[in-house]
C-alpha cells in the first residue's frame, strides 16, 4: 500500500514535469516555427521576419490613424564606435542584437534592459573595406549564431549566453570576414564571406546546426572544370573576390536559397581580369541540402563599379502578365529594377530607376548594353550605388515594392593594374565622388557627424515605391541627404524608415504620404523591426548609437 | 598638429605615390576627403594621437585604437609617401602653388583686399562669409589660389548665399550652414543663427554665385595673400 501510494505520487511529479517541459518545448525555436514565421507575427524570427525577404509584418494594432500618438518606450545606448548596421531578433519575450565589432546582446524586448551580453574579440588582422560592421545573429533551437570580423561562427547558448562552439570559416590572414546575419534552413547554419576589396575567393557554406560541422560549400568563382569558369582569364579567378556580405531568402516549396553576389576583384580595374567573371553581381540559387547551383543570373557582368549584387532577394508570389508565377524582385545598386522567375531566373523585366550612364540599357536576356564613361567623366550611379544592402520591403497589400534609391550620384572611377598581395586591399584604382565645387565634400560611407557639410548636390535619397509590373515608381519620397535606411510595412499599410538625417519616418504605404516622424538624430542605416509583447505592438529602430523602440501610449 | 604644408620637406614624387597608397589602403575607411572617421580629419592634420611623422608611422604600420585602426605593412617608401600625402593636405600638385610673403599678404587682407569686411579673422570682421581663423588648415594653397582668381569653383555649396521668405512675411537673406529635408539652417545679414522650417517658408531660393568676383590682385599680391591665409591655424 506504502509502495503503491509512493509510486503513484511519483507518477504525479513526473506528469507535472513533463507538462511543464512539453511547454517548454513550444517555446524552442524550432525550424517549423521560422517556416511558418506569418503564424506568428509577434516574433521576428528572421533577418527580414520571414524566409520570402518581403520584411512585411502582419501586425495591426499600429494603424493610419493612431501612428501620430507612437511614443518612445525605451533607448539602449550602444557604446561602440561607427555605424550600427544590426538587426534585431525578436523570440518569446527575448530580443538580441549585436554591436560592434562582435558583441551579442540579450534584452527584454519591453524595457530596454539586458540580460546578458557575450564579447568576442575579433584577431588583430581582422580586415574589412566598410567598417567593423555586424548585421545581427540567426536563431535556431537553444543556440544563437553570430559570423564575426575575423570569419568565425560562433554558437551562443541562447539563454545562457555562454560559447558551444567557434569555428574557422574563412582565412583572416587573407581577409577573409563575416558581416551578415546567417541563414537557418532546415537543421543547418550558413554564410557567406566579405573581403570582396581584398582579393578573396567567395563562397556560401553550410554547417549542421547543432555541432558545426561543415555541410557544403559553394564558391562563388568557379575552379577549373566547373561551368563558368571560362568567364575568367588565367588566374584571376583565384582572387576574383565575390563576396556573400548579406543574408539570403529561401523558397521552401523548390528548396531553394538565394543568395546576391558581391563584386569582382580588383574592384576598378575590370581590363585586368577580362571576362563576365561569374558569379560576381549574380543572384545564384542553391539547393538548401546540398549548395549545388540551380541556377544563376549576372546583373552586372565584369563590373569596374563596384556594384555588388548584395541586396536582399525578395521572393514574391503574383500574377505575371496573366499567369502566376513565382518571382524575385530586385532593386540593384547598378541602378535597374529587374523582375526574375525564382524557379529558372528567368528574366522578366528590367528598368532604370535613376540617372545610368554605364550601360544604355538590358537586352532581351537581361545582360546590360555597356557604355563606359571615357578616362576623367563621371559614372552614373556613383561607387556606393543606386542602392546597397539595407532591406527594402515588398507589401502583398499594396503590391509595391519599397527601396532606399540615390538619385544624382555619381562616381569618376581611374582604373590602375595592381597585382594581388595576400591579406592587403586589391582595389585597381580609385574613384572620387562628382562634387559641384573643388574640395567640396562627397557622399562617404557613412555619417558620423551631426553637421552635414554635403548637400543635395553631390546625390540625395528617394524613398521609392516600385510598380513590379512596369518597373516605374508610382511614387517617391524625396530627401535632401542620401539614405542607407532599411524599409518595413506592416498589414495596416504603414511603411516605416529613416535614413541618414536621422528622422525617423511612417508613411502611408499607399501613397507616400508622411503620417509621423520623429527625429533621433543619429544616422539610421538599417531597417526597423516591429513586434508585440503582452498585446501591446512595438517598432524597433537602429539611429546613431541608440536603439529606439516605440509603442501607442497605454 | 604642425601640418608644414609649406616646407616643401615632401617631394611631389612622394606625394604622388602616397596618393596612390592612399586610394588604394586609405580611402575605403578614411574617405577621399580623409574625414568620414568621427574626430579625424587627415586633410587638415586632425589626427586622435598621432602628431609627429614617427607617430603617423607608428599607427599606420602598428594600428590604433583598439583595432579599428587596424595595421598595415607597407614598404618603406609607400609609408614615406602616404604621410607626405596626408602632410601637404592631399594636394598633389600643392607643392607647386607659388606662396609669397604672408606679412606683405595681411596688409593685403587688411587694406586693399577689403576682405575684413565679409571674412572673420580671431573674432575680427564680419560673419557674413565663412570665417578664415583656421582657413590654413582647412584649405590647400591650390584651392586657396582658386578661389581667389576663380571663386565660383571652389565656393562650397552648403555655404551658398540664400533668400528665404517666411510665411509671416519676414525676408531672411543668409548663409547657407546645414540643411535637412525638413529644415534649413543660415547665419543672417544680420549675423544671427536661424533654423527654419522648410514647411513655415513661403519661398526658398538659393544663389549659385559667390559674394566676390575673381580677384583684380595682382599674381604677385595673390601669392602672398596666400602666405598669410597659410599661417591661419586656428587656435593652437
Amino acid at each position: 500500500m506504502n509502495i503503491l501510494k509512493t509510486i503513484s505520487a511519483c507518477a504525479l511529479f513526473v506528469t507535472a514535469f513533463i507538462t511543464s517541459f512539453d511547454s517548454l518545448a513550444q517555446q524552442e525555436v524550432t525550424y517549423e516555427r521560422l517556416l511558418n514565421s506569418q503564424d506568428e507575427p509577434e516574433n521576428w524570427m528572421t533577418y527580414n521576419g520571414d524566409y520570402s525577404g518581403q520584411r512585411h509584418s502582419q501586425l495591426s494594432q499600429i494603424n493610419r490613424n493612431n501612428v501620430d500618438e507612437l511614443e518612445l518606450k525605451w533607448l539602449l545606448q550602444n557604446q561602440v564606435f561607427g555605424a550600427w548596421q544590426s538587426n534585431p531578433i525578436v523570440v518569446d519575450g527575448v530580443m538580441y542584437i549585436t554591436q560592434r565589432p562582435n558583441d551579442v546582446i540579450a534584452m527584454d524586448p519591453v524595457t530596454g534592459r539586458v540580460f546578458w551580453m557575450y564579447k568576442h574579440t575579433p584577431a588583430e588582422n581582422a580586415r574589412v573595406c566598410c567598417g567593423a560592421n555586424n548585421r545581427g545573429i540567426a536563431i535556431l533551437g537553444d543556440k544563437v549564431y553570430m559570423g564575426t570580423l575575423d570569419a568565425r561562427l560562433i554558437a551562443i547558448d541562447r539563454i545562457s549566453g555562454e560559447p558551444l562552439w567557434n569555428i574557422e570559416v574563412g582565412d583572416v590572414n587573407l581577409a577573409y570576414s563575416i558581416t551578415m546575419a546567417p541563414l537557418i534552413v532546415k537543421d543547418k547554419v550558413m554564410v557567406g564571406v566579405g573581403g570582396g576589396e581584398f582579393g578573396i575567393r567567395g563562397y556560401v557554406v553550410a554547417y549542421d546546426a547543432d555541432t558545426g560541422e561543415e555541410a557544403w560549400k559553394f564558391y562563388t568563382i568557379p575552379a577549373p572544370g566547373e561551368p563558368g569558369h571560362d568567364s575568367w582569364d588565367d588566374e584571376d579567378w583565384e582572387h576574383g573576390g565575390a563576396p556573400v556580405w548579406i543574408t539570403g531568402s529561401f523558397d521552401p516549396d523548390l528548396n531553394l536559397t538565394y543568395w546576391g553576389v558581391g563584386n569582382p576583384g580588383p574592384d576598378w580595374n575590370p581590363h585586368q581580369r577580362p571576362g563576365d567573371n561569374l558569379y560576381s553581381d549574380s543572384v545564384i540559387a542553391l539547393d538548401a541540402d546540398t549548395g549545388e547551383l540551380a541556377w544563376h543570373f549576372q546583373f552586372t557582368p565584369n563590373d569596374g563599379y563596384d556594384y555588388d549584387s548584395v541586396q536582399v532577394p525578395v521572393l514574391v508570389d503574383r500574377e505575371w502578365q496573366g499567369q502566376q508565377r513565382k518571382l524575385m524582385l530586385w532593386a540593384n545598386r547598378n541602378g535597374y529594377f529587374y523582375v526574375l522567375d525564382r524557379e529558372d531566373g528567368e528574366f522578366l523585366l528590367g528598368e532604370p530607376y535613376v540617372k545610368v550612364n554605364w550601360s544604355s540599357g538590358l537586352d532581351e536576356n537581361g545582360r546590360p548594353i555597356p557604355t563606359p564613361q571615357p578616362e576623367g567623366m563621371p559614372t552614373w550611379p556613383g561607387n556606393q550605388g543606386a542602392t546597397n544592402w539595407y532591406p527594402p520591403s515588398y507589401s502583398p497589400r499594396t503590391d509595391l515594392f519599397y527601396f532606399s534609391a540615390w538619385e544624382d550620384y555619381a562616381t569618376i572611377y581611374r582604373a590602375e593594374e595592381q597585382e594581388y598581395e595576400p591579406g592587403r586591399a586589391f582595389l585597381g584604382g580609385g574613384f572620387t565622388v562628382l562634387t559641384p565645387a573643388i574640395g567640396a565634400p562627397g557622399v562617404g560611407i557613412g555619417r558620423t557627424t551631426p553637421i552635414n557639410t554635403w548637400t543635395d548636390e553631390v546625390g540625395h535619397a528617394a524613398l521609392m515605391a516600385m510598380d513590379p509590373d512596369t518597373g516605374k515608381a508610382v511614387w517617391k519620397y524625396e530627401q535632401f541627404d542620401v539614405s542607407d535606411g532599411g524599409m518595413l510595412t506592416t498589414a495596416t499599410d504603414l511603411l516605416f524608415a529613416g535614413g541618414r538625417e536621422g528622422h525617423f519616418h511612417a508613411l502611408d504605404a499607399r501613397t507616400g504620404e508622411l503620417l509621423w516622424k520623429a527625429s533621433l538624430g543619429g544616422q539610421i542605416a538599417m531597417a526597423p523591426v516591429t513586434y508585440m509583447v503582452d498585446g501591446v505592438q512595438y517598432v524597433t529602430v537602429i539611429s546613431g548609437n541608440a536603439m529606439a523602440t516605440f509603442a501607442l501610449p497605454e | 598638429m604642425a601640418q608644414e604644408i609649406s616646407d616643401h620637406q615632401y617631394t611631389s614624387e612622394s606625394i604622388q605615390a602616397g596618393s596612390r597608397v592612399y586610394v588604394q589602403q586609405c580611402a575605403l575607411c578614411h574617405g577621399p576627403q580623409g574625414d568620414t572617421i568621427d574626430g579625424i580629419n587627415l586633410r587638415q592634420g586632425q589626427f586622435r594621437t598621432a602628431s609627429s611623422d614617427e607617430d603617423l608611422a607608428r599607427v599606420i604600420s602598428e594600428g590604433a585604437a583598439g583595432g579599428r585602426m587596424p595595421s598595415f605593412e607597407l614598404r618603406p617608401e609607400e609609408l614615406s609617401g602616404v604621410i607626405a600625402f596626408i602632410r601637404a593636405g592631399f594636394d598633389p600638385e600643392g607643392v607647386a602653388i607659388r606662396i609669397g610673403d604672408p606679412a606683405r599678404g595681411k596688409a593685403i587682407y587688411d587694406g586693399k583686399g577689403d576682405c575684413a569686411t565679409c571674412h572673420r579673422i580671431n573674432g575680427v570682421g564680419s560673419r557674413i562669409a565663412p570665417d578664415l581663423s583656421d582657413i590654413g588648415l582647412i584649405r590647400t594653397p591650390s584651392v586657396l589660389q582658386t578661389s581667389l582668381t576663380n571663386p565660383i569653383a571652389t565656393l562650397q555649396p552648403i555655404n551658398r548665399q540664400i533668400r528665404l521668405v517666411t510665411r509671416t512675411e519676414e525676408v531672411i537673406i543668409g548663409r547657407r550652414l546645414n540643411e535637412d529635408t525638413y529644415s534649413v539652417q543660415v547665419i543672417d545679414s544680420n549675423e544671427q543663427l536661424r533654423s527654419l522650417i522648410k514647411a513655415d517658408l513661403v519661398s526658398y531660393e538659393l544663389s549659385s554665385t559667390p559674394v566676390h568676383e575673381p580677384t583684380s590682385l595682382a599674381n604677385e599680391e595673390v601669392a602672398d595673400l596666400i602666405g598669410y591665409l597659410l599661417t591661419l591655424r586656428g587656435l593652437e
